[in-house]
């Protein structure tokens, strides 16, 4: 007697630890075997590109932060290379290498959050004790330099918003020395580990060309075993004066994509270190008036600082009509920002680029053929952050 | 291609007719095309050995309610063999369906719904063309630049139905959009005033 047996629909979230934030997953489960998932997304949407429409340039930053929260100063990094490129303005070294340092701190915090939180949702608790602590340690360095934890605000067009505070580079060098070791700790924990090794090798394969078809970026190509990375290829910034390797998978599975984010944190905590020897004194923002705003001390002496000062935060500056694509290479990959100028004061559109949204588009793809308990295993290692994903 | 100007001449003399206006700027090339042509013109600079933009970045539109032809698509590309990037644009009335390219390029899939959802704009032989980043339900579509900033209602749970429910926007105090615009530059007023004085010399 044959008797026939309907799939299983499951819901996986919205609230799901193991969703990684608001994703509704709608999977259908042949016993224990996925055919198909459907993820639901825009339970985030706040419509940060239509609010960036209606503010000026600068009160547009501040959106930026919002998008992928674990990294703010990297999508900031985007916007401002944008406004910069079509105002055609110059970043002072120091400002170059202020705003390098903090999208590689943004890096470590992003890839520490990962790797820790896919190992929380394959069983492995420690890790993420010991690498919280470490992010705790580099927020504190946000804060010192931009006055808040998370969400920094801190990046113009033409450079960084104020100088670092006394002490700070030497916190963060000092920081540079440690860190390698709790990396080394946390490697110990899960690399060659075989309860993690049996969740992750030979899961979520991703082959060279369908990782370009379904436009992935950032870990999810390196994995693959493609060598991309705009840092190197598109060099923005002072990121061509770096030395830094490429980390590159082998099998495109979620354990090559877990080795690339160690070895990615281990070549940023170089960068970070060339940086803080490279770097000298000097100007920290551009030092176009119409552009950056004056000091406090300047706006009490000088009757042209105030005006501009009272036009900055008024007005804003305008950008004069234009259209660019900039990417940047955020820990999740290639974030980018699609800006079209009027000439007014504020962005006639901008279009924002996430990663995770083409990570997240290939689930399906990812996922069908795998066990129901693979799924946040591949979840995981694609690295998804709601806030960027749904905008 | 090794660089953007041979890129440039490469495209213009194999698609003579397709290209309506090349361009290149801040380092990347920008190409205008027609709805009917821009299908061909994404295959051949995916799969020509000399362009190979294999990696679709974005789909998106720009909104100009006061032309005729009021979306312009924007199509993002990237090529990693000769590390360069392509915009290709082409401009469709409003109530136009355009061919979907998720045959072409997988990664278009959301992307399209994404333009449908933000949008409205419908692609034919999509398979799956849902609203993607909207709430369930939602009407209208928020990027056009008719959609208020503040939209049309509002989600807030009631207790007296003991449901959440949706109702018209009751705003406190009106969005206050101010005009900047600095009078030494001269205001809207004025400048129309000037260029009224100047056609009548």
């Amino acid at each position: 007697m044959t008797k026939k047996i309907k799939n299983l629909n499951l819901n996986f979230g919205p609230q799901h630890p193991a969703a990684h934030g608001v994703l509704r997953l709608i999977l259908e489960l042949d016993g224990e075997v996925v055919e198909k998932a459907d993820p639901h997304i825009g339970l985030l949407h706040r419509g940060t590109e239509k609010l960036i429409e209606n503010k000026t340039y600068m009160q547009a930053v501040p959106y930026f932060d919002r998008l992928d929260y674990v990294a703010p100063m990297n999508q900031e990094h985007a916007f401002a290379l944008a406004v910069e490129k079509i105002l055609k303005i110059d970043v002072p070294i120091r400002a170059q290498y202020i705003r390098v340092i903090f999208c590689e701190i943004g890096r470590i915090l992003s890839h520490i959050l990962n790797v820790t939180t896919q190992a929380l949702d394959v069983g492995a608790l420690t890790p993420s004790l010991w690498g919280f602590e470490e992010r705790e340690t580099l927020m504190t360095f946000y804060e010192r330099a931009s006055g808040s934890r998370l969400h920094a605000n801190y990046f113009r067009a033409g450079g960084v918003h104020q100088d670092l505070p006394k002490g700070l580079e030497e916190d963060i060098s000092n920081f540079c020395d440690t860190f390698p070791k709790v990396i080394n700790d946390l490697e110990s924990l899960l690399t060659d580990n075989r309860i993690f090794k049996q969740r992750n090798v030979d899961i979520g394969i991703v082959s060279k060309e369908d990782a370009l078809d379904y436009s992935f970026s950032g870990v999810m190509i390196r994995g693959s075993g493609v060598p991309w990375d705009l840092r190197k290829s598109q060099p923005y910034d002072c990121y061509e004066d770096l030395d830094f390797k490429i980390p590159v998978g082998k099998n495109g599975d979620c354990y090559d994509r877990y080795l690339c984010r160690i070895e990615e944190m281990k070549e940023s905590v170089s960068i970070i270190k060339q940086c803080l020897s490279k770097m000298e004194k000097g100007p920290i923002k551009s030092l176009d008036g119409k552009i950056s705003p004056p000091s406090k001390k300047d706006i009490k002496q000088s009757m042209e600082a105030l005006i501009h000062h009272f036009k900055l935060f008024t007005e804003g500056y305008r950008v004069p009509k234009d259209e660019i694509y900039t990417a940047v290479e955020a820990p999740k990959g290639e974030f980018g920002v699609y800006l079209i100028s009027d000439g007014s004061s504020k962005p006639y559109k901008c279009k924002i680029r996430a990663p995770g949204f083409s990570h997240l588009q290939s689930m399906d793809y990812l996922i069908k053929g795998h066990m129901l308990a693979d799924v946040p295993a591949v979840l995981g290692s694609l690295d998804i952050v709601f806030g960027e994903v749904d905008r | 291609m090794n660089s953007l100007e041979d890129l440039e001449k490469k495209i213009n003399s194999e698609l003579t007719t397709k290209i309506n206006n090349s361009e290149i700027k801040h380092n990347q090339i920008y190409l205008e095309t027609d709805k009917d042509d821009f299908l061909d013109v994404i295959l051949f600079l995916k799969t020509n050995l000399d362009t190979k933009f294999q990696q679709l970045i974005d789909i998106t539109v720009v909104d100009y309610p006061e032309n005729n032809q009021r979306f312009q698509m924007v199509y993002l590309f990237l090529s990693h063999e000769f590390n360069q990037r392509l915009v290709l644009k082409y401009s469709i009335s409003e109530n136009e369906v355009i061919p979907s390219l998720t045959s072409v390029f997988p990664a278009a899939n959301w992307m399209e719904r994404e333009v449908f959802d933000m949008y409205g704009v419908n692609f034919k032989d999509h398979p799956d063309l849902r609203r993607i980043l909207t709430d369930y339900g939602f009407e209208g579509h928020p990027l056009r630049k008719d959609f208020p900033l503040t939209g049309h209602s509002e989600v807030r749970y009631s207790e007296d139905q003991k449901k959440v429910i949706s109702e018209p926007v009751k705003l406190e105090q009106n969005y206050r959009n101010f005009d900047y615009e600095s009078p030494w530059e001269g205001t809207k007023y004025i400048k129309e005033e000037i260029e009224n004085n100047d056609k009548k010399n």
